[in-house]
């Protein structure tokens, strides 16, 4: 075998190596507004993580002389009825609303893969129970869900989580539900089998890893819905309780006063808008970088 | 040589909203160590399926309805389908290898990561070690610059280097037998000669025996020692190569043999082909599934149940009625 091939090996070209994290970043970089996402994304991060020090004031207890000032060079935003600058309240907001999005991500995330991975890998009855439920939750609008726990569980930041939490499980159960079924067909899957791999093994080493590219992308257009409903809970006072820095308890508490000091409710919600369309936008740039089917023609 | 597996009266069945499917329907074999067998017929008459069910692969709705598989004395089909005895033989005794080397890979692990697992989940081979003998097998199976490419994903290789690695996957646990499930019918010919002479050399390297499934029966003439052939989900040919291309017995086998073209035939043969088409599975009646294709039919055959196997000549044996000796000349 050695001689006869040493001819044949001088012809074969070694294929150009790409790396697959530099095509990755290529194709994800490609478009000027996914980097504006990302560049925006990366100021909240850090913004959020030095609230402590990038706050002028703190954002819980204001100056009762100070009520309701419009803008100026003391006050950058202005000030609400209790005399707290709105811009230190923003930023600590900003440490709200991103903590509540990746913590509830994280955690539906987690739960929502788990029980799609053993419905769609089982099949029968734990897919029967498993799915039947998350059906039901999804019988409910997922904020009108979101809403009801929340207002059962009372308000403050971890009731918040976990009302949101519940409410997301179900979409990621089924997205990973369908994937799983459809990944488990494949012929890897069988041919791992044949080499003696236990169920535990091809769920967690060949199947999820096959379906976390669709499940980034999912994870990454929800932190902007959650944010949203966050928003959406602590505007409607039944979110993070007073005095916490939330953007949607902060529109609330402007909005009386739109026509004297409009910045108090504009300031919190173009940061809401903000957030939103920076997750989406890299969210489809996740996308495109990791779809699959998009290879080779990027 | 010593018998390594042998199969009795294996039946797999699949329960359809039409009917019961017997795919499988008392099929019995052997395998002798060191012995390379080929197991030929055409789609759908219970090849794959029937080496499925030897390594109770079978997923629902299918069930391994009877019989047993002896494999170094003790019966697989007593075992757990998906417990630690049975995942123990899988790979590390019985390897397969599939049709389809283009999804037979893991496409987002790297073929190390692949290579690696086998050995490391039956040989327990630390990491250095596993990687290490990964590279070794990879050169042996003929991939040049095998240090290179271990990192590589299956899409950056094409359909003959991918079975080449499912090739060395099979053999990284010096198994006893590999079942190799038509594994080059989806390569072009060039690449199927080069595999098929791979594996030849490596069951001889690896002393295993290994069971060539397929439809073509050029496949396995100038490898296989002894060859059945199956229809309907039942063996009705067996013997050795020889048996089976120099003097074939079964009205089937005669079939397949003149449907394959030949350089050497005079200008203006014909091929004749099997007429009529496989009969469907569901309901079969007792008697013989190949009747309404067959030229050679009897009165009896029509009567009586499908025949046993019956020895012709030696180890050779034909479930048939008819006598096509005479015919056939």
């Amino acid at each position: 075998m050695a001689e006869k091939n040493t001819i044949a090996e001088e012809f074969q070209e070694t294929p150009p190596r790409v790396s697959e994290w530099r095509r990755f970043w290529r194709v994800f970089l490609q478009r000027k507004i996914v980097i504006f996402g990302m560049a925006v994304l990366l100021v909240l991060v850090i913004v959020a993580i030095f609230a402590n020090l990038l706050a002028p004031y703190d954002p819980y207890r204001g100056e009762m002389a100070d009520s309701l000032q419009q803008p100026n060079s003391t006050y950058w935003l202005g000030t609400d009825i209790q005399g707290r600058d709105t811009l230190s309240r923003l930023i600590f907001g900003t440490r709200t609303a991103l903590m509540v999005g990746f913590v509830t991500v994280g955690i539906a995330a987690i739960i929502g893969f788990t029980l799609g991975l053993i419905a769609g890998y089982f099949g029968g009855i734990p897919s029967m129970i498993i799915m039947r439920i998350m059906d039901a939750l999804m019988g409910f609008p997922m904020l009108i869900l979101a809403m009801l726990l929340a207002a059962v569980l009372g308000g403050g930041i971890q009731n918040v989580i976990i009302a949101l939490s519940i409410a997301t499980v179900p979409a990621y159960a089924r997205v990973m539900n369908g994937l799983t079924l459809s990944i488990r067909e494949n012929d890897y899957i069988l041919a791992e089998r044949s080499m003696g791999a236990d169920n535990l093994r091809i769920m967690l080493r060949h199947i999820l890893p096959n379906a976390l590219a669709p499940m980034i992308v999912l994870i990454t257009l929800q932190l902007g819905g959650l944010i949203m409903a966050e928003a959406a809970l602590s505007f409607l006072g039944i979110g993070i309780k007073p005095p916490g820095a939330a953007w949607g308890a902060m529109v609330n508490d402007g909005y009386r006063f739109l026509s004297m000091n409009p910045v108090l409710s504009f300031a919190p919600g173009i940061a809401i808008m903000l957030v939103v369309f920076a997750f989406n936008m890299v969210g489809d740039g996740l996308r495109d970088a990791l779809d699959p089917r998009l290879r080779g023609i990027l | 040589m010593a018998e390594l597996l042998q199969v009795n009266n294996l039946v797999t069945q699949f329960k359809t909203e039409s009917g019961l499917v017997k795919a499988v329907d008392g099929v019995s074999y052997y395998i002798d160590e060191q012995e390379i067998v080929g197991l030929v017929g055409e789609s759908g008459c219970g090849k794959s399926v029937s080496q499925l069910s030897v390594m109770q692969l079978i997923s629902a709705p299918g069930e391994i309805a009877g019989g047993e598989v002896i494999f170094e004395g003790r019966d697989l089909l007593k075992y757990e389908a998906n417990g630690p005895e049975m995942r123990s033989v899988r790979g590390a005794k019985i390897a397969m290898i599939f049709q389809e080397p283009m999804t037979s890979l893991n496409p987002v692990l790297t073929i190390g990561q692949q290579l690696t697992e086998m050995l490391q989940l039956h040989i327990k081979m630390d990491g250095d070690t596993a990687r290490k003998r990964a590279i070794e097998l990879m050169s042996m199976v003929g991939i040049s610059g095998a240090e290179d490419r271990i990192d590589d994903y299956p899409h950056h290789f094409s359909g003959g280097m991918r079975q080449r690695v499912m090739i060395a996957m099979a053999l990284s646990c010096n198994p006893r037998i590999i079942i190799a499930d038509e594994p080059t019918t989806s390569l072009d010919v060039t690449t199927q000669a080069q595999l098929l002479e791979l594996m030849k050399d490596m069951v001889q390297r690896f002393r295993t025996s290994l069971v060539i499934v397929t439809h073509n029966l050029g496949v396995v003439a100038r490898y296989a020692q002894r060859i059945y052939i199956m229809y309907a989900g039942r063996i009705v040919e067996s013997g050795t190569t020889k048996d089976i291309f120099i003097n074939p017995r079964h009205p089937y086998t005669i079939g397949l043999l003149k449907c394959i073209p030949r350089l050497d035939a005079e200008e203006g043969t014909k091929l004749v082909p099997i007429e009529g088409l496989p009969p469907n599975l569901i309901n079969m009646p007792a008697t013989c599934a190949f009747l309404p294709r067959c030229s050679y039919r009897l009165e009896r055959c029509a009567k009586e149940p499908w025949p046993p196997l019956t020895p012709v000549n030696g180890n050779h044996y034909i479930r048939c009625y008819a006598d096509t000796k005479e015919k056939n000349k």
